[in-house]
């Protein structure tokens, strides 16, 4: 097998305090192919964010890569300058945040926008890029794009304006794009054009998206593989039918039965009693065995890593039994 | 303190609650009644602009003739995409904006016929609100205790300390807190338990009726079962009345007994909700569900959604949804649809009373 396109091992993020190192991100790896779009979920402060901040490299200080690797393309790109990185961004690794109103400067039009981040990346006449601009314009579905081009970002619609970004982050053919929450701050009808228009992009261009949401529902539709992340960790990652369908984790199955579904009407929701811990005092063994309907003993005292179940993975000791009755 | 003691057993106040369950009966209203509200705000340029460069008035109809009745014990959810009106509506039914037309009743009150802050008062006392941003909707600088104990100083239910502190840690108790919480700033919370905070103030008066808006779209979705769960429990236990605004479907789904479609300032469909999700009738009720992403994957397609909300200060000719809508004909352009009853649905929509557009049951695939 070809080498995936982005690979993260052993990544550990730490955010130094006053009250001690907070360790956000804890030996987590995982890889993303070419044309693959993986999708991350987790609640809030489970480190989605922090995973693609990390790899983009724009860690909010005091925030540090303390261990691990990241490999894009080949190259590697935790240990680069903030100079070196600057490069990457954009040209290889493309962003588009939650609010589309903070990625764009309100003060130009969208077309000056457009053309100066082509012209940042690539070398080419003004008129070229300004050509590239709006096809890139059209691309995304904004209709009368020629027209539209000299408008300023207020001047648009949500929906419109994340397609706007989106046009933004593919001035540069970026091989991987990071998708942090893209559809969160639209409606349900707009965010159904967006995830389509992410699907058509990833698939023609081939071009690796890392989908951070924590609706399942926008993965379900559009990631290949899903990544559920708790208190800093991968709980399990696996194609995006069987973590659906059939979780494997705990937590997974929690998460899953919490999401309220129309077709069948059910008096109570699944909840999963408590909340996540801080990242002060997270539990010693596995993060998740306070809230585990199924823990035992050794989940209160040794970490699990990902254990290979079916065709997915799961940070689980209930596998690892699984595995040694069947192997006896 | 009997109303202590009253709020302790559970049924906060049972007796002032019974008889107005009886006075509702013997009226035979709905304990919420809301009749042809509207809500237009003037967005018109100032006084000198409209003067010397002859810029015209602008009306924006946020909310346009709703009506809609909600029984005791019942739920009530709005539905729509940002933009239509859904919380003005709800800003509206608690007073906080004043109708340009139409009336709110509860329990066969009307609300605009109160002058007096006198007169008010009993009434506010009995419905309160529950806002989206459990951030911004609590005072930061207060403790937990006293942002609870607000409503009922405030609306004199107790004077003594001792019983104040009580009824508030019971509260806590009920929303899954612990009164050592009481103690803490609402910063030390996570968004969950501010959600939970929230709720324990709009109890405190011990009302029978909540607005919701947008309860739980700040929260996590494991985090959005346990407050929804227990906003179900507390409606159960306390016989509370719900009016919900949410955008999210799936959760309408779940926990509301009646349903009311928004577009653009108007009710385009509204009734029981599993009658009106199980069969659609509305084009546009049908888009949102179409726009749904499917977890189960079925292999359904999901339609996007062509177009977006039109703007509200222009809106489009004859039935607003016109632009939008495959079954549009020349009618639907002209002429805005009245109101019709279909099986219980009420609708608004000429393709459907012409009999054009036939309901699509919505086979669990």
């Amino acid at each position: 097998m070809a080498q995936p396109l982005l690979s993260v091992e052993n990544l550990r993020v730490e955010f130094p305090t006053r009250h001690g190192t907070l360790v956000a991100i804890d030996d987590t790896s995982f890889h993303i192919d070419e044309g693959e779009i993986l999708g991350v979920v987790g609640e809030s402060g489970a480190g989605k964010s922090i995973t693609g901040m990390s790899i983009i490299g724009l860690l909010d200080p005091p925030g540090r890569i303390a261990g691990g690797r990241i490999h894009l393309d080949g190259q590697r790109i935790d240990n680069l300058s903030y100079e070196q990185m600057r490069r990457i961004r954009g040209k290889k690794i493309g962003a588009i945040f939650q609010d589309p109103l903070t990625s764009l400067n309100p003060l130009y039009t969208i077309g000056r926008q457009l053309v100066e981040t082509i012209l940042t990346h690539s070398e080419m006449s003004r008129a070229r890029a300004r050509k590239r601009a709006v096809e890139l314009l059209v691309e995304v579905g904004i209709p009368a794009a020629e027209r539209r081009f000299d408008s300023y970002p207020h001047q648009f619609s949500g929906g419109m304006r994340q397609r706007v970004v989106i046009a933004l982050a593919l001035c540069a053919n970026p091989r991987l794009i990071i998708a942090d929450e893209p559809t969160t701050a639209l409606d349900v009808s707009v965010q159904a054009q967006i995830i389509a228009l992410l699907k058509t992009l990833s698939r023609e261009h081939g071009t690796a998206v890392m989908l951070v949401t924590h609706d399942m529902g926008v993965i379900a539709e559009t990631a290949d593989r899903v990544a559920v992340m708790y208190a800093g960790r991968l709980a399990e990652i696996g194609p995006v039918q069987e973590v659906i369908q059939r979780p494997k984790h705990p937590y997974t199955v929690g998460l899953m039965g919490s999401i309220p579904t129309i077709g069948h009407r059910i008096e109570r929701l699944i909840q999963i009693e408590g909340a996540m811990p801080r990242l002060t005092d997270i539990p010693t063994g596995c993060a998740f065995n306070p809230r585990c309907p199924k823990a035992f003993d050794r989940c209160r005292v040794e970490r699990p890593e990902l254990i290979p179940v079916e065709t997915s993975e799961a940070a689980c000791w209930l596998y690892d039994r699984e595995r040694e009755v069947a192997r006896a | 303190m009997p109303e202590a003691a009253a709020a302790e057993s559970g049924g906060g106040g049972k007796t002032a609650r019974e008889t107005a369950r009886e006075t509702a009966r013997e009226t035979d209203a709905p304990f919420v009644s809301v009749r042809g509200l509207a809500h237009y705000f003037d967005v018109s340029k100032p006084w000198l602009n409209r003067t010397l460069e002859g810029a015209p008035r602008l009306i924006l109809k946020a909310v346009d003739g709703i009506s809609f009745d909600i029984p005791r014990g019942k739920t009530f959810a709005l539905v729509g995409e940002s933009g239509c009106g859904k919380s003005t509506v709800a800003r509206c039914v608690v007073g906080l904006y004043r109708p340009s037309a139409g009336t709110v009743r509860l329990d066969g009150i009307d609300m605009a016929s109160l002058k007096s802050r006198r007169e008010i008062m009993p009434l506010r006392r009995r419905l309160q609100m529950i806002f989206q941003d459990p951030y911004a909707s609590l005072n930061p600088r207060w403790r937990v205790s006293a942002i609870i104990a607000e409503p009922i100083v405030a609306h004199r239910l107790m004077t003594d300390r001792k019983a104040i502190r009580a009824r508030v840690d019971e509260l806590l108790r009920q929303v899954g807190l612990t009164p050592e919480d009481g103690v803490k700033y609402p910063h030390e919370f996570s968004g969950g338990q501010r959600q939970r905070v929230s709720i324990a103030r709009a109890l405190a008066s011990n009302p029978e009726f909540l607005v919701c808006d947008e309860p739980t779209s700040a929260l996590d979705v494991s985090v959005q079962a346990q407050i929804l769960n227990l906003m179900k429990d507390l409606q159960k236990e306390l016989g509370l009345t719900y009016l919900l605004i949410s955008h999210d479907l799936a959760v309408v789904y779940n926990f509301a007994d009646e349903v009311g479609v928004m577009y653009l300032g108007r009710l385009v469909e509204s009734g029981a909700t599993e009658a009106l999700f199980g069969a659609p009738r509305h084009p546009y009720t049908r888009m949102l569900l179409d726009a749904i992403p499917d977890l189960e994957m079925s292999g359904r397609a999901r339609v996007p959604v062509a177009g977006e909300v039109p703007d509200p200060i222009d809106p489009p000719s004859g039935c607003t949804f016109h632009p939008r809508c495959p079954h549009a004909d020349a009618r639907c352009r002209r002429e805005a649809p009245e109101t019709i009853t279909v099986d219980g649905i009420r609708l608004a929509c000429h393709g459907i009373e012409e009999g054009r557009i036939a309901a699509v049951a919505r086979g669990k695939a």
